[in-house]
């Protein structure tokens, strides 16, 4: 077989349709996929006899939470593919999926704070994965800052690609750091280890909605990244030809 | 010995001790002809863990208890408050330049300005935080773990915040973007560092955090003096 041309997607010139063609599909399986997650997680679904319906909330607590971490582990390997490779792409994926992983991050914190508050009786407390997912808020608003604050975007996308990878080496360090410090101190009153167990259907509505949240970060951040595209090779010739540009 | 197929590398392997001895006694040369800026960064330090008692209570238990995290948080705000030393001046007057095209490797010199600056800020506020912690109603017993636990660990902040510094050379709102760069990262060594004192007053002996803290500095000794160069290389191009 011969060798898969890797890099043929490397350059915005054949990636930007690439992403054109599978935004579509990205975009609907994620809504048909939010509808049926949603329709299992409010109405099949049973009512938790502990937690009453406030237990519901896991529908999209859950999936962004774990959207928010793994967002942040491909952003770093976008980066090193771009630090490594030298790649227009990886740096403007990377770029593109760090708003999304802080929106994702964000709606993880507010909606455990709003779970919070019926089941354990507070908003916040300093366990170990709110604390160490309020971290993951500041790093990811920090490449997004440093991005900002930087004019060159070639300077900006390998400072931002440095900044990821140190961030995550960090993370991990971070998060057991955190669980240490709290279990150091008092035992943790409050766990999402020792839930009890969820009933199948639960568990595949949870699952549903994972898919939802990550076919829909695909969908945006491709989206995301057409524009970033187009914004920083707006000098380019394919700019100029492109149906999109010239109809505008 | 094996003949390196690089001469460059060959040269350059060589020459990191010279490198580093290099970029060290020209940073401590400059840092001691400004004394001034020194004191007052020591003297930051000193104001910042004296007003937290004024904030919140004089009570001597309710002390005991915050004096170590108030005395981290405050040598994490004292280095952050030095790191644009590291690069800034250098990178101002183009002399960061220059000292990029010598012949040393570059990593050699950025690790011997690490260095310097660690022995300027973190060793002097090491040494500090054990009269810092009488105001805290501090045994002697913790104020001696303190101290070694700052030993070990302000050399991390030192590291990881000189890839933040080099990040940030010349960008507009440098200062507060750097703290926004560097603090989360910091996260760890305030928890190993400040968990080490709490567990000699809980009666479970330091040596877990303080073991925590070397593996910590073993990494960053290893890792961040490259991650500052290629941000220093990044800053430069």
């Amino acid at each position: 077989m011969a060798s898969i041309n890797w890099f043929k997607y490397a350059s915005p010139v054949t990636f930007f349709p690439l992403a054109g063609r599978l935004i579509p599909w990205f975009a609907w399986m994620a809504a048909i996929l939010a509808a049926i997650g949603l329709y299992v997680g409010l109405v099949v679904a049973p009512t938790d006899f502990q937690q009453g319906d406030a237990y519901r909330i896991i529908f999209i607590h859950v999936p962004t939470a774990w959207l928010s971490m793994f967002l942040y582990v491909v952003m770093a390997i976008w980066s090193a593919l771009a630090l490594g490779f030298n790649t227009r792409v990886s740096a403007m994926m990377a770029q593109a999926i760090a708003p999304t992983g802080a929106l994702m991050t964000f709606i993880a914190l507010w909606t455990g704070a709003f779970w919070g508050r019926p089941t354990w009786g507070t908003y916040w407390a300093w366990d170990a994965r709110m604390t160490s997912e309020l971290i993951l808020l500041f790093l990811y608003l920090g490449v997004i800052a440093l991005r900002n604050a930087i004019d060159d975007p070639r300077r900006a996308d390998r400072a931002c690609g440095v900044l990821s990878l140190v961030g995550v080496v960090n993370v991990p360090i971070i998060y057991f750091s955190v669980k240490w410090w709290n279990t150091l101190h008092q035992g943790s009153s409050i766990s999402m280890t020792a839930a009890p167990k969820m009933a199948a259907i639960m568990v595949s509505g949870m699952l549903i909605m994972s898919f939802a949240a990550w076919f829909y970060s695909i969908a945006v951040v491709l989206a995301r990244v057409r524009t970033i595209m187009i914004d920083r090779e707006r000098g380019a010739a394919w700019v100029g030809n492109l149906a999109e540009v010239k109809n505008a | 010995m094996t003949k390196h197929a690089n001469p460059a590398t060959a040269v350059s392997a060589g020459a990191i001790l010279p490198g580093i001895r290099w970029s060290l006694s020209r940073d401590l040369r400059i840092a001691l002809r400004s004394r001034a800026e020194l004191g007052v960064q020591l003297l930051f330090y000193i104001i910042v863990v004296s007003l937290f008692p004024l904030a919140t209570t004089p009570e001597r238990n309710l002390l005991a208890t915050m004096g170590p995290g108030v005395l981290w948080v405050a040598a994490l705000l004292a280095s952050l408050l030095s790191l644009p030393r590291l690069f800034a001046s250098d990178y101002a007057d183009g002399t960061l330049e220059q000292i990029a095209l010598s012949p040393y490797p570059l990593e050699a010199l950025v690790s011997g300005k690490i260095l310097a600056h660690w022995l300027t800020t973190g060793l002097p506020v090491a040494l500090l935080a054990p009269l810092l912690g009488v105001q805290y109603a501090m045994d002697a017993e913790s104020g001696f773990v303190l101290a070694a636990a700052l030993l070990v660990g302000t050399p991390i902040l030192s590291l990881l915040g000189a890839i933040g510094a080099a990040l940030t050379l010349g960008l507009r709102a440098g200062g507060s973007l750097l703290a926004l760069l560097i603090l989360p990262l910091y996260v760890p060594v305030l928890i190993f560092g400040a968990g080490s004192v709490d567990a000699v007053r809980a009666g479970l002996g330091a040596t877990a955090n303080l073991s925590l803290l070397g593996a910590g500095l073993l990494v960053a000794v290893v890792g961040a003096p490259f991650a500052a160069t290629a941000a220093v290389r990044i800053a430069l191009d």
